[in-house]
């Protein structure tokens, strides 16, 4: 494979990769956390619902979770195409 | 030792500590003046990018404006940790790869222009400037209270030190003065918090304490709190009150204008390899999130403890009275607050007690008139002196109260600084070496970016007199600004092929379009009383200004599209440099200039 096409296919999952994770991003903040709160409000959690402590906890958490998933996935990502640096 | 000796104490061994840094690690270079050598570990540059980025506004101004309105504002909190999930996937990496100094610069490079980057500086000064208004105004509220001040004095005192330390820095001394601010002002933040949370919910984390039962009444802290500002006639905390649409622009402005403010970009390109740049990202998100996590829960408590202190006897009971709030030490911080001219009561109905209600409720008025109130008594309550006074509020030790002085401080200190950097670097190195004089000296180039720096925060301190919004409610606007200009124009330069021609539209369209639409509800270059529309009527549908950076942001990327389709496509060398960014290999061959 020339180095143009491995860079072709390594960008191709890159953006793949993204896309997955900014339907997480966006499911938990504008999802659970505003839109779709009030599906959730039957899930009761302390004095309040699901919807409201997504709001202001849940998705601050799936955030970090989801920004060290990419760059542990990238960092791999390199290594399996072979454009890491070094 | 009375409060204002100990408060004295913590903000000046705060302050000795930093500049002590900052002597320390004086710039030399420009190299070190803008990228500190590039030389940051991941955490370390995480750590610095937090306090870099929690600003006057997220300390001081961000649980008061949750305490007050409640679930509707947890739009900041989902706003200003979200954005960083754009910024580690979106841009943090390929920014770093591409190894110039300044945003502004990739934007000139990739888009082949030197109009270009001049849109982009103008873009980039426009935004920064905006977000160090908000700073000036958490400053002022921060002097005023510790030095015991007028809030004007206060931000006069503040701008001062603030131009001192920031033009005696650079980028490393900036670096490590704000790691040492990041730990001040963590602290700051949860030590009270979790003494308040023990107080009232026996749970010493005060994120799960925030969802824990109330002590005093057994029920769930946030049912109670319901319970008890809906006797009083305002909305309840966890309900949903807003308009959702204006709800979810809002967001998403704050989201994307995280990822377009050049100030934090910046930061990544001061670590030293790709891979460290996504992991810098995280890393700042987790000091970001011990206080984002921390902060609705402030908000909740302190809302409780205020309604309690104004009822000490129960809704239902007599409200406090005048005498008991002169002389009872449990009321002093109210007397102080009185003095910055942010809190104000005052008897109107003559019965020697103050009501807190909301005087705007049909059925609070009903009951107001069948027991002789004349309105709400407590006139004047500033929501961004909510978390700086919250451990006076809540009856804490001194220290805690001196401490919370510091970091609030920290905070405004430490943005501000890191804004006047970007601001100063745009000029002295985009615009003069860039642009007019591409032979200035270093030297030069050193004076010319603190000249601006010293511009840029005259015009702050004037304008922060007179703020167009709370702390939080500023800054927001610049994070519109920089979401409708700076960010589409990053993207598109990495993930498409948009051309020259198109990016410099779509800018300046983003820009405009969200600048004349914040001047039209804000005030004409937020001079009070020029504005035509107010953000509780806007001129489109239910879309405040503030929220108005994502539609920005919208008109930016069609613009852009739009008008590179129908010019000439990119030549060779940039598609060459396109792909080159995509990839992580040759990034220590960056250039350094």
């Amino acid at each position: 494979m020339s180095d143009k096409e491995a860079a072709k296919a390594y960008w191709k999952t890159n953006v793949r990769i993204i896309l997955w994770s900014l339907v997480i991003w966006a499911l938990v903040s504008f999802g659970f956390g505003i839109l779709l709160r009030p599906m959730l409000s039957g899930i009761a959690v302390g004095g309040t619902d699901l919807g409201f402590w997504f709001a202001q906890q849940g998705s601050i958490l799936v955030f970090l979770a989801l920004i060290f998933f990419y760059a542990w996935r990238m960092n791999k990502l390199d290594a399996e195409h072979g454009v890491g640096e070094e | 030792m009375d409060q204002f000796t100990l408060n004295l104490l913590f903000v000046g061994a705060s302050f000795a500590l930093y500049i002590g840094i900052a002597i320390w690690a004086r710039a030399g270079s420009t190299s070190e003046f803008y990228a500190a050598g590039r030389g940051v570990h991941p955490v370390t540059n995480g750590m610095a990018t937090a306090a870099d980025w929690m600003s006057a506004a997220s300390f001081i101004s961000m649980a008061g404006l949750i305490a007050f309105t409640g679930y509707d504002n947890s739009t900041f909190l989902m706003g200003w940790t979200g954005g960083y999930v754009l910024l580690a996937l979106l841009l943090a990496p390929y920014l770093r790869k591409f190894g110039k100094f300044t945003v502004s610069e990739f934007i000139g490079d990739r888009f082949y222009s030197p109009t270009a980057r001049m849109v982009a500086v103008i873009c980039l000064i426009v935004a920064s400037l905006t977000y160090v208004i908000g700073q000036m105004t958490g400053v002022g509220v921060a002097f005023g209270r510790f030095l015991e001040i007028s809030n004007t004095a206060g931000l006069l005192i503040g701008a001062c030190v603030v131009f001192a330390y920031a033009v005696f820095g650079g980028m490393k001394g900036v670096t490590y003065t704000q790691v040492a601010q990041y730990v001040v002002l963590i602290m700051a933040y949860t030590i009270p918090a979790i003494f308040i949370s023990l107080q009232l919910t026996g749970n010493p984390i005060p994120a799960l304490g925030l969802f824990g039962d109330h002590v005093a009444s057994g029920e769930p802290l946030l049912a109670k709190l319901d319970q008890i500002v809906r006797e009083l006639g305002f909305n309840e905390y966890t309900a949903h009150h807003g308009d959702t649409f204006n709800m979810v622009l809002f967001t998403l402005s704050l989201m994307i204008g995280t990822a377009g403010l050049p100030h934090v970009i910046m930061r990544f390109f001061t670590v030293p390899r790709v891979a460290d740049a996504r992991w810098s990202a995280g890393w700042a998100l987790v000091f970001i999130a011990l206080l984002y996590l921390t902060a609705p829960a402030v908000g909740a408590m302190a809302r409780l403890n205020i309604t309690e202190l104004m009822w000490p006897n129960g809704t239902d009971a007599q409200a406090v009275s005048v005498e008991q709030i002169d002389t009872d030490p449990k009321y002093d911080w109210m007397a102080t607050w009185q003095k910055t001219g942010l809190l104000g009561w005052e008897d109107k109905n003559g019965d020697g007690r103050i009501q807190y209600y909301n005087d705007k409720n049909a059925e609070m008025q009903e009951k107001a008139a069948a027991n002789g109130w004349e309105g709400n008594e407590l006139t004047n309550f500033n929501r961004d002196i909510l978390v700086l006074a919250n451990p006076e509020i809540a009856n804490l030790p001194g220290w805690v109260i001196g401490l919370v002085a510091a970091g609030g401080l920290a905070a405004a200190l430490s943005t501000a600084a890191g804004l006047l950097l970007a601001i100063s670097s745009a000029v002295s190195h985009d615009l003069i070496k860039g642009r007019f004089s591409p032979n200035i000296s270093e030297k030069g180039e050193l004076l010319s970016a603190r000249i601006a720096m010293a511009a840029a925060i005259v015009v702050a301190t004037y304008l922060g007199l007179n703020p167009p919004g709370f702390a939080a409610q500023t800054v927001a606007l610049a994070f519109g600004l920089a979401a409708a200009s700076i960010f589409p124009a990053l993207m598109m330069g990495i993930f498409t092929k948009v051309n020259n021609k198109g990016a410099v539209a779509g800018m300046i369209a983003g820009l405009a379009v969200t600048l004349i639409y914040i001047f039209l509800h804000k005030g004409w270059f937020f001079i009070p009383d020029t504005n035509s529309f107010t953000d509780a009527d806007p001129l489109l549908g239910t879309i405040k200004s503030t929220s108005f950076g994502a539609v920005g942001a919208m008109i930016n990327f069609a613009v852009a599209f739009t008008v590179s389709k129908m010019t000439a496509p990119i030549p060779q060398e940039i598609e060459d440099l396109v792909e080159s960014v995509r990839v992580p290999r040759g990034a220590a061959a960056a250039v350094d200039h």
